[in-house]
């Protein structure tokens, strides 16, 4: 009886500060989201009224909001796909073939992970500048450069948003990757190089399929980040701009807020939590197969 | 034979397609960072010719600058202050939460390992206005009763949101190992007569150190670099600053001021810390990702 006491006692010191912290910083204030939503609440007035779905339906018609959305799905689709598509490859060619130097390209690749996002932003601002910047000095060399490439422009910022972001994210996924094919055994391409399977075939109907389990979650995963990181990259890099041509969801989010509109700005947060938990549903039912074993 | 033959040239070929791929692909990541540490010993002449041009000499005046006048030197003491902090809470809620989490059989159990589970999927930034707002009506409230408020500009309360913020991921990566534990270490402890605490701090725990290591490693690098936690707690502009935020603001300031020596020289400053962990813990880092599997 003593002992059981005692077991419990021991139990709740140990969980409660974990459970007490995570609710109020994280159930409570998610909560808050959906309630505030639904209320006209600023920064200059003290109360709160209620407004029913008035947020929701000024939102449909908020151009900039729209375009932010649009943006935030260009960037999940774009990202993930170039992302995935380098890293898979990458990351199956560097544990199948005898590459001289391995660790080193797998050190290298990963630096990109390390560093905040400010820094960055900071790196290819340098890249981007348009006067005597790095990426034009280059291209400088192949044609005249008397009107300069905006990067940051108006018709450009979204590339140059992917390409930052790829630059940031592909080392990770590759040396994870690489990981989980090295436990791929040789002999099965072995096996299927005597069957005359070349390595297209051995990368598709072998590589692929085995370490799906794990680009499956890893999916999930990376389009969930992908709506935060963009939101940490616009923010550091372009602030929404040039004229909102840049805004994603998130960094809309957070300037509402700025303009002290907090029920409006909260609406945007409900609008992303649902698409979030609804896309990584859709991810993960889409990329449902039979796992196999090795 | 001959066959055989043409394969060969076609592997050479395919091989050094491969090298000039991944060389590309290495210089484009290692050739921008080391401009930027080449920019930060610049004078601030130097950046309106050609970008290639190697620098003229060391100038450390910038970091000079960046350290002093950019107040970049106080930023990198308030950012050491909230990460260590910030670890230190951490390690101390979500170790015991995460070890009876897995290892012991009580009710609600199950309930709460959901709880946390579903806290893998909410994003730190979609919560940071609610957060804020808590925050400020917390103060509000202070100032009403106390005479003074203290949660809004504060690094100890910045490192408690990074740490409650990390729980679920913690948890999640640290529960996943105490289940792979065999419980024998803890009935042969009882039987000793150890009690529940002993056996968790003397027992399990030093068994989980590289487990330790690697979430302390993970959170070091997103404590260290976050930015838009503490840019929106920390928004006086009399108050403390991280250094990303610190950088944010310095970057911005540099698009009026065009002091680009210095700006490069913060950059330097923000990067320098976690690129030398990296270089010592590399393999620990690139192996341990595959044990957390992912990362918000």
């Amino acid at each position: 009886m003593k002992r059981s006491r005692g077991r419990s006692a021991f139990l709740f010191s140990c969980i409660a500060p974990a459970v007490i912290l995570f609710f109020i910083f994280m159930i409570l204030p998610t909560l808050n989201v959906f309630r505030m939503s639904l209320f006209e609440k600023g920064a200059y007035t003290p109360t709160e009224t209620f407004v029913g779905l008035k947020n929701f339906r000024t939102l449909l018609a908020d151009a900039n909001f729209i375009r932010s959305m649009q943006n935030t799905i260009l960037l999940i689709v774009v990202v993930t796909i170039i992302t995935f598509a380098f890293a898979l490859v990458f990351a199956a060619i560097l544990t199948r073939e005898k590459i001289k130097g391995q660790n080193f390209f797998r050190i290298v690749f990963y630096i990109p992970n390390i560093l905040s996002v400010v820094v960055i932003s900071g790196i290819f601002s340098a890249v981007y500048k348009p006067e005597n910047g790095m990426l034009n000095s280059i291209i400088g060399l192949f044609r005249d450069m008397s009107d300069p490439i905006l990067w940051k422009g108006e018709k450009l910022v979204m590339v140059s948003l992917i390409i930052a972001m790829v630059w940031q994210a592909i080392g990770y996924y590759m040396v994870m990757y690489m990981a989980s094919m090295s436990g791929v055994p040789q002999s099965l391409y072995e096996s299927a190089s005597l069957d005359g399977a070349g390595r297209i075939a051995q990368f598709f109907q072998i590589t692929i399929p085995l370490v799906w389990t794990n680009i499956r979650t890893t999916l999930t995963f990376f389009i969930i980040s992908t709506i935060n990181m963009a939101f940490l990259f616009v923010k550091a890099m372009t602030s929404g701009g040039p004229n909102h041509a840049s805004e994603v969801t998130l960094s809309y989010m957070y300037s509402q807020k700025d303009a002290g509109l907090y029920g409006y700005s909260m609406a945007i947060g409900v609008i992303i939590f649902l698409f979030s938990f609804a896309l990584s549903a859709l991810v993960n039912k889409v990329t449902e197969r039979e796992p196999l074993e090795f | 034979m001959n066959a055989k033959r043409q394969d060969g040239t076609g592997d050479r070929l395919y091989k050094i397609f491969i090298y000039v791929i991944l060389g590309l692909l290495a210089i484009s990541i290692l050739v921008p960072v080391a401009w930027v540490f080449m920019a930060s010993i610049k004078e601030n002449s130097e950046f309106y010719g050609n970008p290639w041009t190697l620098p003229a000499g060391f100038y450390w005046q910038n970091f000079v600058d960046a350290w002093n006048a950019a107040n970049m030197g106080s930023y990198m003491l308030n950012s050491v202050l909230v990460t260590a902090l910030a670890l230190l809470l951490l390690l101390l809620i979500a170790l015991p939460a995460s070890y009876c989490l897995s290892r012991f059989q009580f009710r609600g159990r199950k309930a709460l390992n959901i709880c946390f589970m579903a806290g893998l999927f909410i994003n730190v930034n979609y919560i940071v206005v609610p957060v804020f707002l808590m925050l400020r009506d917390g103060d509000v409230w202070l100032k009403n009763v106390f005479g003074s408020s203290f949660l809004l500009n504060n690094l100890v309360v910045l490192a408690v949101v990074y740490a409650s913020t990390a729980l679920p991921f913690t948890i999640y990566l640290l529960s996943g190992y105490f289940q792979t534990l065999a419980h024998d270490y803890e009935e042969a402890a009882y039987i000793d007569g150890a009690g529940y605490g002993t056996t968790m701090w003397k027992i399990i725990f030093p068994m989980a150190k590289p487990s330790i290591i690697t979430v302390i490693l993970f959170n070091f690098l997103s404590f260290w670099n976050e930015y838009i936690i503490s840019m929106t707690l920390m928004s006086s502009s009399k108050g403390p600053k991280t250094l990303p935020v610190g950088l944010l603001n310095l970057m911005q300031a540099q698009q009026s001021a065009a002091q680009y020596g210095i700006m490069y020289a913060g950059l330097v400053l923000v990067m320098l810390p976690t690129l030398i962990l990296y270089i010592c813990v590399q393999n620990q880092l690139t192996q341990g990702m595959t044990m957390g599997g992912l990362k918000g």
